[in-house]
């Protein structure tokens, strides 16, 4: 076993954790972000739903792309309630998986509502087709607004001062403007609207079918005044992609029941009828608009009257844009059905209280270890906890700027993990400090001592702290729900309690041992004579040597 | 207690936890036994989240039980159970509800309980999705347990990963069995909870295998003292280690309980709290009682161990003959330690 030099670098080391703090606490605290731990939805209140995705197909697989695609529809309606941290995120793959909704603050039947409704699909006659970018600053009639014309935003303000003509759905934030009349006030706030903006053409706000709509396409590539639906996503008994005949590109093909395939042959005999759509004064124009979740998702031509209730979609599609189309138009938007199977909801009063509770119960076991550390230790107890001081800040930082990088949240589960984890970090120390005072028993001077016991203690404490991770890594990757969140804090802590053992318990511990006060071996300092019992120290060095020798005649002959 | 590590360390005081091993063995056997058959007769009293159920908790609630119970029961047209904790806090659970149906019998609830709507606290559970929680607890168990046994195969031996994984299971069933006894209810952080006990239970069991390792580490080229003597020096000198950790672990967990019992009622904190203050429990017995002993009784079956004792017994019988003290000594019973026999370090 060979003896490091360690006892010559402590301060060293002591300054690179140091270092490590200042770097975590800088980070943790920069001016201008969060200062604080994100919370879980049961510290802080609100909804959570665990919703279990199956294929709409009995008995098919689940795909990661539905999965994802899935998770990604979710998150646009989600964001679309404009409440900050809500979360969409999914564990594990495959038939397994879960997508987790959290919001916080929202009560349950809104969430649910959102979730489970299926996404609106409307097809709307085409009235004008005009260019992405805002007309605000062009704007010139006295029916705008006084904010219209002032705000660059036109989207904001457009849905901010709803005219009285404008649909009751259109609240702040929202990407559509609506009306009953093709009146000039909607018309303005259509030409307001703002498709270069990501944040408006994402879509996610339900349109009112009955009524007039104004909205983009869904890449901000152009937006649309569509007239009242004349079809309803309902309307559509099945969807599927096909080969073109000549074999040249994609088409979707699309079959009505009775009461679409009416609105569509009456529709398709106006429409065709009308000039193409783009070329000046044609309003209406001959495109029919397939509108979902309030974005126009695709706007064919309608080349011929279509009477046979079936219908196909061409558009210089690619296999993927049918196919994508095909499953929007057949199951309204979400490629899978959704099971709830977890509803779990939580006022801000019961959150507060919980996590209030959980602090309390955090820094009463804290400071019963520490108690109980300084009572049996004495000064080794003061250096314990210093440690466990260290290691309580560091879980801190650390928590806080993983909320702002991966955006970790802190739950109940996780606080009882790091509760959990002060004994764990105790212990390491507990292992070092009986490791040091056997090899005072054996002979050994303080400083030698607390050297070669910290040989001896590192090779414990990281066999021990492996099983440990292992098991936080393990419950982490397998598990669901609430034990991930603990899986994740103990981990964490058990990695910090490495980093504090080695980079200040230990070098705290060389350099006070090299103290003479220490080396006296006064009764407060934990490892004196009286109260270890042990005439070592007292003994000549011939027979302390003699004992030594004999104590590892035991277990190295 | 110092004095007491003292005297422990030197061999001068020493428990004969490895000698008196069948007595242990008969002992967690018969608590096993009873453990099982709890778990078998009675079962485990399962939480929603793994029968599928709602659950509302009305803080502050002002109606009686009675009172909640027949809201819930014409609510959700099924029998209710209604609990109040000592906080002033109710709750009420029914079969499993659509989500839809939850809310509006949440509402109900808090109408007649002269509460907001908003502050109720609900769950509603499908009863698929307990189903998943435990298999993916399950499976994360058994790989967990593979990775273990690899990993201690490696570090320490075979026989050293054996003992630990049957104290770790011995650890687990005394605990759920204690569950299933007590009726106490087993949600998802109960169940995070034992998982946690597999932790620590291992993790004390590495401090003491390793003591046991360094201990006998060139065993066979002596004849000093046979493995059982070695190991059990072993679990006398990480005694008070054992000791302190096991205080120092539950502090933190007795404060979750009195905080958790005292201002919140029923909840995941108080939940997982009791979880582990058995285990814990249950883990520090088993890490000095079973699995120390149980890995000797491993280790003794082997020839050359075989060998040590006759050895060692051979040369003790020759001391004894000389200094003439009695010859009959059980070698399994670790007499005094090594100071006996070295008369030159005893004081």
């Amino acid at each position: 076993m060979a003896r490091p030099v360690t006892s010559a670098r402590p301060l060293r080391l002591l300054v690179a954790l140091a270092i490590v703090i200042v770097g975590l606490a800088a980070w943790a605290f920069w001016p201008g972000t969060e200062h604080s731990v994100k919370l879980g939805l049961d510290l802080q209140g609100g909804t959570q739903i665990t919703l279990q995705p199956k294929p709409v197909v009995e008995g098919a697989a689940m795909t990661d792309e539905q999965l994802q695609q899935t998770v990604s529809i979710l998150r646009q309606r989600v964001d679309g309630l404009g409440v900050a941290e809500s979360e969409v995120t999914t564990q594990g793959s495959g038939d397994g998986a879960t997508i987790v909704v959290s919001v916080p603050g929202l009560s349950q039947d809104r969430l649910l509502e959102l979730v489970q409704r299926t996404a609106l699909l409307d097809f709307r006659p085409v009235w004008a087709i005009l260019n992405p970018a805002s007309a605000a600053s062009a704007a010139s009639s006295p029916n705008a607004s006084p904010s219209a014309s002032a705000m660059p935003s036109a989207s904001a303000s457009a849905s901010a001062t709803p005219s009285a003509s404008a649909s009751g759905t259109a609240a702040t934030g929202t990407t559509i403007v609506q009306s009953a009349d093709n009146s000039p006030a909607y018309q303005e706030q259509v030409a307001n609207l703002d498709c270069s903006n990501p944040e408006v053409f994402k879509g996610g706000t339900p349109d009112d079918p009955t009524k007039w709509l104004g909205t983009c396409e869904k890449t901000g590539a152009a937006k649309y005044n569509l007239q009242p639906a004349f079809i309803k996503g309902t309307n559509v008994t099945s969807a599927s992609a096909v080969m073109q005949q000549n074999g040249v590109g994609w088409v979707v093909s699309l079959q009505f029941d009775s009461e679409g395939a009416s609105a569509l042959a009456e529709a398709s005999k106006t429409l065709s009828a009308l000039p193409e759509c783009g070329t000046a004064g044609a309003n209406p124009c001959n495109a029919f608009a397939i509108v979902l979740d309030g974005t126009v998702v695709s706007a064919p031509r309608f080349n011929e009257p279509i009477l046979g209730g079936q219908a196909q979609i061409e558009g210089n599609f690619t296999s993927q844009e049918a196919n994508d189309l095909a499953a929007v138009l057949k199951y309204g938007a979400l490629p899978v059905t959704l099971e709830p199977v977890d509803v779990t909801s939580i006022s801000p009063t019961v959150g507060n209280d919980q996590l209030r509770a959980g602090v309390l119960a955090g820094l009463l076991g804290l400071a019963l270890v520490m108690i109980y550390l300084l009572l049996y230790y004495r000064a080794l107890g003061i250096a314990a906890i210093a440690s466990l001081i260290v290691a309580a800040l560091m879980t801190y930082l650390t928590l806080v700027v993983m909320g702002k990088a991966i955006g970790l949240t802190l739950t109940l589960a996780g606080v009882a993990g790091a509760i959990v984890a002060i004994g764990i970090t105790a212990d390491s120390f507990i292992v070092y400090f009986e490791r040091i005072r056997d090899e005072i028993r054996e002979g050994r001077s303080l400083r030698q001592a607390c050297d070669s016991g910290w040989v001896r203690a590192r090779r414990t404490l990281l066999a021990a702290d492996f099983v440990s991770i292992l098991a936080a890594v393990v419950l982490y990757v397998l598990s669901v729900g609430s034990v991930r969140g603990f899986a994740f804090v103990l981990g964490l802590t058990t990695v910090i309690d490495i980093i504090v053992a080695f980079w200040f318990t230990h070098p705290l511990v060389v350099l006070m041992g090299r103290t003479g006060w220490m080396q006296r071996g006064s009764r407060w300092t934990g490892l004196s004579t009286q109260t270890m019992a042990t005439p070592e120290s007292a003994m000549p060095p011939s027979v302390a040597g003699a004992r030594r020798r004999e104590a590892k005649e035991g277990g190295q002959s | 207690m110092s004095n007491l590590g003292q005297r422990l360390y030197s061999g001068e005081s020493s428990i004969d936890f490895v000698g008196h091993r069948r007595r242990w063995y008969v002992i967690s056997a018969v608590i096993l036994l009873v453990a099982i058959g709890a778990l078998f007769f009675r079962g485990l009293n399962l939480g929603i989240e793994f029968r599928g159920g709602a659950d509302f908790s009305l803080p502050n609630a002002t109606c009686s039980i009675e009172e909640a119970r027949t809201v819930a029961e014409s609510g959700s047209g099924a029998q209710a159970i209604v609990t109040q904790t000592a906080s002033g806090t109710i709750r009420v659970q029914t079969e499993t509800l659509t989500p839809e149906e939850s809310v509006v019998l949440g509402a109900e609830l808090a109408k007649a309980c002269g509460i907001n709507a908003g502050d109720v606290k609900t769950q509603v559970v499908g009863p698929t999705w307990g189903a998943e929680i435990s298999k993916k607890a399950l499976q994360g168990l058994i790989v967990f347990i593979l990775l273990v046994m690899v990993f201690l195969s490696i570090y320490f031996e075979w026989r050293m990963a054996v003992a630990a994984l049957l104290a770790l299971l011995h650890d687990l069933v005394i605990t759920v069995g204690i569950y299933a006894l007590t009726g106490l209810e087993v949600t998802p952080a109960t169940v995070i909870g034992f998982l946690t006990i597999l932790g620590y239970s291992l993790y004390d069991t590495v401090v003491v295998f390793d003591k046991v390792k360094e201990n006998t580490r060139g065993i066979t080229g002596q004849a000093m003292r046979t493995y059982s003597e070695a190991a059990n020096l072993a679990v006398n000198q990480t005694l008070m280690r054992s000791i302190n950790t096991s205080i120092v672990a539950l502090l933190p967990v007795m404060a979750i309980i009195i905080v958790g019992a005292g201002f919140l009622g029923a909840g995941t904190l108080l939940d997982l709290a009791v979880a582990l203050a058995i285990g814990m429990a249950v883990g520090a017995y088993s890490s000095i009682f079973i699995a120390t002993p149980f890995l000797v009784s491993l280790k003794e079956a082997q020839p050359e161990m075989k060998a040590l004792r006759t050895r060692v017994l051979a040369r003790r019988n020759q001391t004894s003959k000389s200094s003439g003290s009695a010859a009959t000594d059980d070698v399994d019973t670790t007499p005094a330690g090594p100071s006996r026999r070295k008369p030159r370090s005893r004081r």
